[in-house]
């Protein structure tokens, strides 16, 4: 079982590179789709040694879910900027501390999620349907 | 239909909307009444609203006498019909859709009859064209009524469609699109559009009155309810182009297309239409026909230019509708009663049925045209009309006389024989009916009297006004009921007796005319079925042309279009163009493009899939490459994610799948074709990128990204700030086509029949 | 380096529409990838294109010095790359599920919901 093992360090190595692609992409080569394509290819990697089944198992929540929640996020990263009498999607951003932070990096959250949560859904119909 | 349902509880559906409706026509027949004194007296109020001010068009409504005189007809008989119709459809389950449908129709009518605008008019004429569409096939689980449906929508739709350029030619000729306008500038009998505005509004006045030889869908609209049939086909819709003639009389009338149209037209449907109610046993059927011939009169007495001409038609209008819907609700209560509505099995319900046998007795009388009826005043009317308006008025005269002896045989077959003659052979035994059906019944056929006793006050302040503005001059009207002993009261002698003598020889008449029918060649019938089935035919033959179900002929004339559209504009137009400054080509570029140009073409020359599969990844990395050299690293990571994941995908479902076949284009020429339409669409394309980079580039919005993405967007990434911020909204829309492709996968996965029982095996 | 792309894209085009008029979905679907791919580089090459230069901006600076590259296009692309993806997963689900109901991917075989004329003009005389 070497491969699952490897799999297994590999994919959480993989995740944390998305979030950190996800998180530096509003400065640098990276972003929601680009992070979301890595994560969602950890999980695949783990597909792969382990089948569709323990890939499910281990990502505990079904990855159609991921994507409306995604979805939500960056409805809601919208709303925002509605509420704050701006048009629908207007950025607002705040200063934490040294850190900046915006609804532009709430949206690109929700874009993580949803390719995350879409392309490992696709993939896991896919798998489940070629059996 | 109805008696199945008659012990049931109406349904408070019903309930409610049965009084909505009645309040509606009450409320309207009141409101019309209080204006009566007014129009006699001359007036015309009216109110318009803006609408479509660009085209002139408004929502404009005018009512004089004309409009009023119909707009009551339409509102007081509305009223009747909601009543009777509550209790004749008690209990079934869709009695609330009738009613509702019933209102619906009543206001289109009345818009139709009250409305100053020629669009206006129009859009309420086609109302009333859907909602009798609505009405007559109301037992939609019949063929028989939805393709009488279907034929009543289609003859009085085209013909409403013609009636629609008529009405523009018209306005384009006054100048305007308001018909009191119209009125006030006359005829525009001598124009060079005149002949076209004409047949095309007498087109539209044909179908819907049902003149010949368009007469066919008014008998097959007979499959409607009988409330319906009393409403719509004896005082309301049919009367819409008998309407329409009148409204359009002075800017229409008054030539000789007019007068010889209008007449042979109208005298062809009066005569053809007696003589084939005759032949009827269905007594439905039977005053169907005899609606026809009065349409022809109505419509016959329009082509003449002198008043009493116009008096004789506005007056049968009106004896007509009372006498019509009277006898239209008591076949409906005979068929209630009894259970048929063969004549030949009826008879002797009188003494079952002594109110209903009264009415129709009151009824039957108004139309056979016997004093002191409204009816008789209507029929020596037009006796008087009819030798007026011609020099010699012979034949119309003797075509009169048949025709109203014909009518008469049939009102004495209709509502005297069922009720006096003989013993009933009926389904159920027959009972009176119930008080809410016979109201409607009696006060029509007590109006019909009433109104005959005293002409006058019909005559003052409902025929005169209408007259009045069909003439668009004061006209006095002076009806009466004794006229002295003259040439129109021989005729109605005449008329009655041989009426009887119809009437006497009716069964064998009926078999006579039976046997001469059945060889007619050609009928209007026939000609529908033959036209619908031809026109099914051409939209057979074209779908298959257009729509053959192939993909791949789909793709071929999609793609064709490319060369044929865009190339040949490109090459006629002068579109080629070569880029004047272009960047040096650097050497580790070659192999990259090479490498992707042989990927693209190595699935078209190999068999192998995984050959295929590799050279999809060659193709993909190597865009992915040209992207890095062009400075756009998000994208080239994003190509090679994207690359990866396409082809493991690819593989997992490719290996599963058979190999390639050699012989995937049909043919050698196949083969040529598809590959000639290939290049064509590539060299296209080519040339059309090279076009646009030919052309210099607007940098505009990207020098706007790239200054304000810091800024305004505080992100040092400018791609990620648009995809984030500046278009976030196009963002939006593109990750839910992702959530949405990857639930429509889910959903051909998990949504299929037995995917259960497969997903436990998997 | 222009003409080059503009040659490039033009004959990726030919080559994946040819490979759509296949009779056989797998062909078809090899075409559906390169010609997604094509219209990518299309929009990107109409973008214009310049060696280098990502569309970043250096720190301590408030914009990009001289030229780089179009940031616009490459957003547009980088979302239909996408939304490309998760198109061509779709389409192989379908194709896989076709295989499964009707054991062929010949596309003229596939005829369910449009039948041949001659099976259509049978089913109507019935």
């Amino acid at each position: 079982m070497i491969l699952s093992t490897v799999a297994r360090f590999v994919v959480a190595l993989m995740l944390l590179f998305s979030v950190f692609l996800l998180l530096r992409g509003h400065d640098a080569p990276g972003g929601g789709f680009l992070g979301g394509l890595v994560a969602a290819i950890g999980f695949i990697l783990y597909v792969l040694a382990e089948g569709t089944r323990a890939a499910r198992a281990a990502l505990r929540v079904d990855p159609l879910g991921v994507a409306y929640v995604g979805l939500g996020v960056a409805l809601l990263a919208g709303f925002m900027g509605l509420a704050s009498g701006a048009p629908f999607l207007t950025a607002l951003w705040t200063k934490l501390g040294d850190v900046k932070l915006g609804t532009p990096v709430l949206f690109d959250v929700g874009v993580y999620l949803v390719v995350v949560g879409g392309v490992l859904a696709l993939v896991f119909a896919l798998e489940e349907e070629v059996g | 239909m109805a008696a199945e349902h008659a012990a049931a509880a109406p349904s408070p559906a019903a309930r409610a909307m049965t009084s909505i409706g009645i309040a509606i026509a009450l409320g309207f027949a009141g409101w019309l009444a209080s204006l009566v004194p007014a129009v006699a007296g001359g007036a015309a109020p009216g109110a318009a609203w803006p609408w479509l001010p660009a085209i002139g068009a408004a929502l404009a409504f005018r009512i004089d006498g004309l409009s009023l005189l119909f707009a009551l007809l339409i509102s007081v008989i509305g009223a009747i019909v909601l009543l009777y119709a509550h209790r004749y459809l008690r209990g079934h389950p869709h009695a609330a859709r009738l009613q509702l449908f019933l209102t619906l129709f009543m206001l289109s009518m009345l818009g139709l009859v009250l409305a100053d605008d020629a669009l206006l008019l129009f859009v309420f004429w086609e109302l009333t064209t859907v909602t009798s569409y609505l009405l007559i096939g109301f037992d939609s689980e019949s063929a028989k009524a939805r393709r009488a449906a279907l034929q009543a929508m289609l003859v009085t739709g085209s013909g409403g469609l013609a009636l629609l350029v008529g009405l523009l030619v018209v306005a384009s000729v006054t100048g305007t699109l308001r018909i009191s306008e119209w009125l006030a500038a006359g005829s525009i009998a001598g124009h060079a559009a005149y002949t076209a505005a004409f047949a095309l509004v007498a087109l539209g006045a044909f179908t819907k009155s049902a003149q010949f030889p368009f007469h066919f869908w008014l008998p097959a609209a007979m499959a409607a309810p009988t409330p319906v049939s009393a409403y719509l086909h004896s005082a309301t819709m049919v009367k819409a182009g008998v309407y329409l003639l009148m409204r359009m009389h002075p800017v229409l009338g008054g030539g000789e297309p007019w007068f010889w149209t209008l007449t042979v037209v109208g005298s062809a449907t009066a005569l053809w239409a007696s003589v084939l109610a005759l032949r009827q046993t269905d007594l439905k059927l039977a005053l169907a026909y005899t609606t026809v011939t009065a349409l022809g009169f109505l419509v016959l007495f329009l082509g003449g230019e002198v008043d009493l001409a116009i008096t004789a038609s506005v007056t049968f209008l009106i004896v007509h509708a009372f006498y019509k819907s009277a006898l239209f609700l008591v076949v409906g209560i005979v068929d209630h009663a009894t259970g048929t509505r063969e004549a030949q099995r009826l008879g002797g319900l009188a003494r079952a049925m002594p109110t209903t046998a009264a009415a129709a007795a009151l009824a039957a009388l108004s139309m056979a045209g016997f004093p002191p009826l409204l009816g008789f005043i209507g029929k020596e009317l037009k006796y008087e009309a009819a030798l007026a308006i011609v020099s010699r008025p012979l034949a119309l005269a003797t075509l009169l006389v048949i025709a109203n002896a014909l009518t008469f045989a049939v009102a004495a077959v209709v509502a005297f024989r069922p009720f006096w003659r003989g013993e009933p052979e009926t389904p159920r035994a027959p009972h009176e009916a119930p008080r809410r059906m016979l109201v409607g019944p009696l006060l029509l056929a007590a109006a019909g009297f009433a109104f005959g006793v005293y002409p006058e006050l019909v005559g003052h302040y409902l025929v005169e006004p209408a007259v009045a503005a069909i003439r668009v001059t004061p006209v006095a009207v002076d009806l009466k009921l004794w006229h002295g002993i003259n040439v129109p009261l021989a005729m109605s002698v005449a008329t009655a007796l041989l009426g009887l003598a119809f009437y006497a020889g009716h069964e064998w008449l009926r078999t006579l005319l039976g046997r001469g029918l059945a060889v007619l060649p050609i009928t209007g019938d026939r000609v529908f079925d033959a036209a619908l089935d031809a026109l099914k035919r051409v939209a057979a033959f074209q779908t298959r042309i257009l729509q053959g179900g192939s993909l791949r002929r789909y793709l071929f004339t999609t793609w064709l279009v490319v060369p044929l559209a865009i190339g040949s504009v490109l090459l006629l137009r002068g579109g080629l163009a070569w880029p004047a400054t272009v960047s040096p080509i650097p050497a580790y570029a070659w192999p990259i493009v090479l490498l992707v140009a042989a990927g693209s073409f190595a699935p078209i020359v190999t068999t192998s899939r995984l050959a295929s599969i590799a050279a999809l990844g060659i193709v993909g990395a190597g865009v992915s490459l040209l992207y890095l050299i062009f400075g756009a690293p998000d994208l080239a990571m994003t190509q090679l994610l994207v690359e990866t994941l396409t082809v493991v995908i690819v593989a997992v479902v490719l290996l599963r799948l058979p190999r390639f076949s050699g012989r995937d284009h049909p043919g050698q020429a196949g083969r040529v074709r598809d590959a000639v339409l290939a290049i064509a669409a590539g060299a296209t394309v080519s040339a059309l990128l090279l076009a646009v980079l030919a052309s210099p580039l607007d940098p505009t919005l990207a020098d706007w990204f790239a200054a304000n993405a810091l800024p305004a967007g505080f992100g040092r990434n400018v791609v990620n700030v648009v995809i984030v911020d500046f278009r976030a909204l196009d963002t939006l829309g593109e990750i839910t086509v992702v959530a949405v492709a990857a639930s429509a996968a889910w959903a051909l996965l998990k949504l299929r029949p037995g995917a259960s029982a497969r997903g436990d095996g998997a | 380096m222009e003409i080059l792309l503009a040659l490039l894209v033009g004959f990726m085009f030919g080559a994946s529409v040819y490979l759509m008029l296949s009779r056989n979905w797998i062909r078809y679907l090899f075409g559906f990838i390169v010609i997604g791919n094509a219209v990518n580089l299309l929009l990107f090459a109409v973008g214009r294109v310049e060696l280098g230069h990502p569309a970043l901006v250096p720190e301590g600076l408030l914009a990009p010095e001289g030229p780089v590259a179009n940031a616009l296009p490459q957003a547009l692309i980088l979302t239909a790359i996408v939304i490309g993806f998760g198109l061509l997963a779709f389409a192989l689900v379908l194709a896989s599920r076709a295989w499964a109901e009707f054991e062929t991917v010949d596309v003229d075989e596939m005829r369910v919901a449009e039948p041949r004329e001659d099976a259509a003009r049978e089913a109507e005389d019935e």
